[in-house]
């Protein structure tokens, strides 16, 4: 894909653009906040946007827009390595399904069927209660929610290309099964993946919204955009402010990403759009 | 049917259904934020139970009035020995079960052997220790007799835990919970609500109200859009931050009032580096307790210097043992030996005032080189943790039972704190009468733990309630849990 | 050797994995509730109890019985359809899940209901109307949709519909056999907050399926017999782009039943989810694991009877597991 192909698809573009410009605005926090975002200042809690304070203070007098920084940051880290899971378990999963076929590919979808089974609430439930609520039990319960997604994915992938002609070539030319699902099945469907990845990255920004809200998610003192939207879910008819922030933030990011991943799924081929099924789970 | 008939119909429909609406409503819908696993407050400690049956569906031989003075419950009167060991008290006659079986002596000693016995699962068993024997004189008259004299033997009567319960129905009153009270228990929609009515061959006078519903609703926010709504009629306890939302609403009235707990940030004194005085003395002057205030209860939390409750007669004001001072405490940990701080944890139960106060305190604890690690958790597994088995440096918890000065005397309490005068002086405290020296003994025992630093003493939590502005008769404070619902009326 | 054959093959096939996969899956539950910490007897009885009045309470509760005993009775008992006794509440788990499936199951199929009712007529306009504005308005709508923490907008529609409008209860539910009108009103707010995200996939999902099919030649045909293009979609198409959307349904389902949760929190609802969670909050273990084997069964059941029925539909994937 070229620049070229970018503006032929403007929704793309523009999509692309904004969560771009939303994960920059999170990893500047790392080296940069208008205000250090552990600092509390109870005396000055509930300031509204004003030359100082951009986006104002929160309920323990922090900056909101270095929280907004930061929380995104979570936000995108914690869905970000639920996808990095799903893909690292379950693409070789769906592979070796395919690339070997059998007992094998039973297995492996007997596998993705039990996970899938586990809702991914009850997983962060359960998680949560064996080592305690916090960012990293919100990546596991979306993680492990990730993997049949892309198991079966990749599979579906490779179902068509394994019939190909030019695999069955390489197979009678001796290559293994390892080898053909890592020459052969893989690169193939990268692209189909990165587009359920974008996918899956804004359902983990929502899931991580709705963890931190039943208090499985974020804990403080860190804060992510879900956390925020927990805060300030009960001040919301005195402090309206201080739940549009996070919450337009939230949306806006998610549309972004859905924007880029079916804008993505038009630009890269046509034919795939069938193929990956948005889950219609958070 | 023609058009002229219905709207004639329809009319008489409205005016049918508005007619009971004009006379005095004598329903209540509370919305209460935890339900009770359980209905029976013999077998369970959570606060919950209480607030659904304590006075309302059970009674004990004494009840506990609003401002926590011991009334006449059960038992209409009672005589007491002069060495203070034994009580005899006379029963009220006419007193029947929500079941119908009559009430009497038997009763009594069943529910004390019930509390007292080997496979009991009573939550505060040890506060009845001192019962040696439960005696039925006649089927009105009853004995108690104590190994040692106790000074809050009457107001532990008068707890939920000592409630008294029938042999028929006892093992069931976790689900169907029979007692004597004003208000029989209808039904348990679980997940969802508890209806109680009105109990008609009630003993005692009989409540305004005929009918009560807890509704348990867990969310702040969805509990205020239940108020403004008129979904439910008041709530017992109210999150702070959001009563700026009915405060000035003539709708509404806000009841502010006092509870029994004492918000302390609670120190393993067992451990290094709180084993060090210099330390503890350097956290409490790091501590700003107007900001947490403010903070965590949005100003309605009334400041504490030691462990006692600051509207109780024997309350000493040691606010001022150690002020908000950044310098002070910075010296003072130089000279324990920590010039750069130190770092620790700190575990919060699931509870607002608990978690906000973490976050504020981490932030003034840094000001002074304190590095605190915030740990969360839930209950289950901080009870195991933190109380159970005393791994923890920090924690923070609301120490709700009242005149509970007695646990800086056990050095096996979690926070391990071991001081041999303090365990002497309770002693004699346990076993004196006298009001003005018991009032100079616990004086001295406040004294001697807040310059010890024992714990961070931070605040008294508030009782703050939203009710509808037409209902009256409702409890400010909270001397005991519960949400009594006898004196509760509509005014209009 | 005929089609029955393979037909019934692949059912065996299917029904066996469905009975390891629940079997596993009963495994993993149990192991991983026992190796929670936290005491469920200190729990209930709280920081004053004494050592022996917990000892004692583990005691009536049958903590004190080795694992795999306690694995194999569980199984056992669930075969004959005993789930045993709730820890905290001393009732009958089966008896518990049935009251909350009375809340769970009708808010999941409303709010289906509402999702079909709404997204796919929006699918289906989009689809007629492809590249034109009324197109692009629908999809930002249903972007909007998806997008939305659905904890927010259940806040946000109890303060329009229930405290200003006052036409709705802000939450609650009314047992249905004491007032059933009451319970369907209790269940309408959560039920479009549910719906909401669901209507936006259905509705994106039903225009993506529509355009492919009517790229394919027997809509050309159709076409090219005269029928206009919103003729043809509504003659042909719409019927073939309903394996997609069928498919979409039952994970929808599967997710309704237990991803309710935050909204029974918002609407303050007695569903499963919340049970669940109360639950484990109060250490009651066998309550736990009975109400999430239960939600396994629906899930798995629930992707079983799609496959099933794609199988039916499209025989050509009865050669491979699907």
């Amino acid at each position: 894909m070229n620049w070229q192909q970018l503006g032929r698809h403007p929704s793309l573009a523009i999509g692309l653009m904004a969560a771009t410009l939303f994960a920059l605005l999170g990893l500047v926090s790392l080296w940069w906040t208008p205000f250090p975002i552990e600092q509390i200042s109870i005396a000055r809690r509930f300031l509204g946007p004003a030359t100082e304070h951009w986006l104002g203070t929160d309920h323990l007098g922090r900056d909101m827009f270095s929280l907004v920084m930061r929380g995104t940051l979570t936000s995108f880290v914690v869905a970000g390595l639920g996808v990095i899971i799903g893909i690292g378990v379950g693409v070789p999963l769906g592979l070796a399904a395919v690339a070997w076929g059998g007992m094998v590919e039973w297995l492996v979808l007997r596998l993705s069927d039990i996970t899938f089974a586990f809702p991914a609430v009850i997983v962060a439930i359960l998680i949560a209660a064996l080592f305690g609520p916090g960012e990293i039990n919100a990546v596991i319960a979306i993680g492990i929610f990730n993997i049949p997604v892309f198991a079966r994915v990749a599979r579906g992938g490779a179902l068509a290309i394994a019939t190909q002609d030019y695999v069955a070539a390489a197979r009678l030319a001796g290559l293994g099964n390892a080898a053909i699902a890592a020459r052969h099945l893989l690169p193939n469907i990268m692209s189909l993946l990165i587009v359920q990845g974008t996918i899956q990255l804004s359902l983990g920004i929502l899931a991580e919204a709705g963890l931190s809200y039943i208090g499985l998610g974020t804990q403080p003192p860190a804060t992510s955009l879900g956390l925020m939207l927990r805060d300030a879910q009960s001040l919301f008819l005195i402090h309206p402010w201080l739940s549009v922030v996070p919450g337009l933030t939230i949306v806006l990011i998610v549309i972004a990403l859905n924007i880029s991943g079916d804008g993505l799924r038009d630009a890269i081929d046509p034919r795939l759009r069938h193929e990956g099924l948005n889950h219609g789970a958070g | 049917m023609t058009a002229r008939n219905t709207l004639a119909l329809t009319v008489a429909g409205l005016l049918l259904m508005a007619g009971p609406a004009l006379a005095q409503p004598t329903e209540i819908r509370i919305g209460v934020a935890l339900e009770p696993p359980t209905l029976d407050p013999t077998a369970g400690a959570a606060e919950a139970i209480d607030v659904v049956v304590y006075q309302n569906v059970f009674e004990g031989l004494v009840r506990i009035d609003q401002t926590g003075a011991v009334q006449p419950g059960l038992a209409k009167s009672w005589t007491i020995s002069e060495d203070g060991l034994t009580y005899r008290f006379a029963l009220n006659e006419g007193v029947t079960f929500h079941d119908g079986t009559a009430f009497d002596a038997e009763d009594v000693k069943f529910s004390f052997d019930r509390l007292l016995a080997e496979d009991s699962v009573n939550a505060q068993k040890a506060l009845y220790a001192p019962i040696s024997a439960v005696t039925v004189i006649d089927p009105m008259t009853v004995e108690f007799t104590l190994s040692r004299p106790d000074g809050l033997f009457l107001f532990n009567l008068g707890r939920g835990d000592a409630v008294i319960v029938a042999p028929e129905s006892a093992a069931n009153n976790g689900a169907e919970p029979i007692g004597t009270g004003p208000f029989a228990f209808i039904q348990w929609d679980r997940g969802s609500r508890v209806v109680l009515e009105q109990y008609g061959p009630y003993w005692g006078e009989a409540p305004a109200l005929t009918r009560a519903s807890f509704v348990f609703i867990s969310d702040t926010a969805t509990l205020t859009n239940a108020l403004l709504a008129g979904d439910v009629d008041g709530t017992n306890n109210f999150a702070a931050e959001a009563l700026a939302v009915f405060e000035n609403n003539p709708q509404f009235k806000v009841l502010v009032g006092s509870t029994e707990g004492e918000t302390i940030l609670s120190t393993n004194n067992r451990k290094e580096p709180f084993t060090d005085l210099k330390v503890r003395q350097a956290m409490a002057h790091a501590l700003d307790r107007q900001e947490i205030i403010e903070g965590a209860t949005y100003g309605y939390g009334v400041p504490i210097g030691t462990h006692f409750a600051p509207h109780h007669p024997y309350y000493l004001d040691l606010t001022d043992t150690y002020p908000h001072d950044v310098e002070a405490a910075k010296t003072l940990l130089a000279e324990a030996g920590y010039t750069d701080g130190f770092s620790a944890t700190l575990k919060l139960p699931p509870v607002a005032y608990a978690r906000l106060s973490g976050q504020i305190i981490a932030s003034q604890f840094a000001e002074v080189g304190i590095e605190l690690e915030l740990i969360n958790m839930e209950w289950a597994q901080w009870l195991e943790d933190v109380f159970a088995n005393k791994d923890f440096d920090l924690t923070i918890i609301s120490h709700v039972e009242p005149f509970d000065i007695g646990i800086y005397a056990n050095p096996d309490y979690y926070f391990g704190y071991d001081n041999a005068q303090v365990q002497a002086l309770n002693e004699t405290l346990n076993a004196t009468t006298d009001e003005a020296d018991r009032l100079a003994l616990a004086q001295e025992i406040q004294t001697i733990i807040a310059r010890d630093a024992v714990n961070g003493y931070l605040f008294e939590l508030a009782q703050t309630g939203v009710w509808n502005a037409k209902l009256d008769g409702m409890w400010q404070n909270a001397p005991v849990e519960g949400v009594v619902l006898r004196d509760i009326y509509w005014v209009e | 050797m005929g089609g029955g054959f393979h037909m019934t093959l692949f059912l065996v096939r299917r029904m066996a994995g469905f009975a390891a996969t629940l079997f596993v899956a009963a495994l993993v539950i149990f192991l991983l509730l026992d190796l929670l910490p936290g005491d469920p007897a200190r729990f209930i009885l709280g920081i004053n109890a004494t050592p022996e009045a917990v000892a004692a309470l583990r005691t009536q509760m049958g903590l004190d019985a080795p694992a795999h005993e306690r694995f194999l009775a569980w199984v056992g008992g669930m075969l004959v359809g005993d789930f045993g006794l709730s820890t905290t509440q001393r009732l009958p788990v089966a008896e518990l899940i049935a009251e909350r499936m009375a809340v769970t199951l009708p808010l999941s199929l409303i709010a289906m209901v509402v999702s079909v009712v709404v997204g796919l007529p929006i699918g289906i306009l989009a689809a007629m109307r492809r590249g034109k504005a009324t197109d692009t308005a629908l999809m930002v709508l249903a972007q909007t949709g998806v997008a939305i923490p659905n904890f927010w907008f259940g806040m946000l529609l109890t303060l329009v519909f229930a405290v200003t409008l006052r036409w709705l209860p802000t939450g609650g539910f009314i047992p249905w056999d004491e007032d059933a009108g009451a319970a369907m009103r209790g269940m309408t707010l959560p039920g479009l907050a549910l719906a909401l995200p669901q209507a936006s996939i259905l509705a994106r999902v039903m225009r993506t399926a529509l355009v492919d099919v009517t790229e394919q030649d027997f809509i050309r045909t159709a076409r090219a017999k005269g029928m206009t293009k919103s003729e043809a979609i509504w003659r042909h198409g719409v019927r073939n782009a309903l394996l997609p959307v069928l498919t979409i349904l039952g994970l929808q389902f599967a997710f309704l039943i237990a991803g309710t949760i935050i909204v029974e929190n918002v609407f303050y609802l007695p569903g499963l989810g919340r049970l669940i969670f109360t639950a484990i909050s109060e250490r009651d273990l066998v309550l736990v694991r009975g109400a999430t084997i239960v939600l396994v069964v629906v899930t798995t059941a629930t992707m079983l009877v799609v496959d099933l029925a794609y199988a039916f539909v499209d025989p050509r994937l009865k050669g491979r597991d699907a």
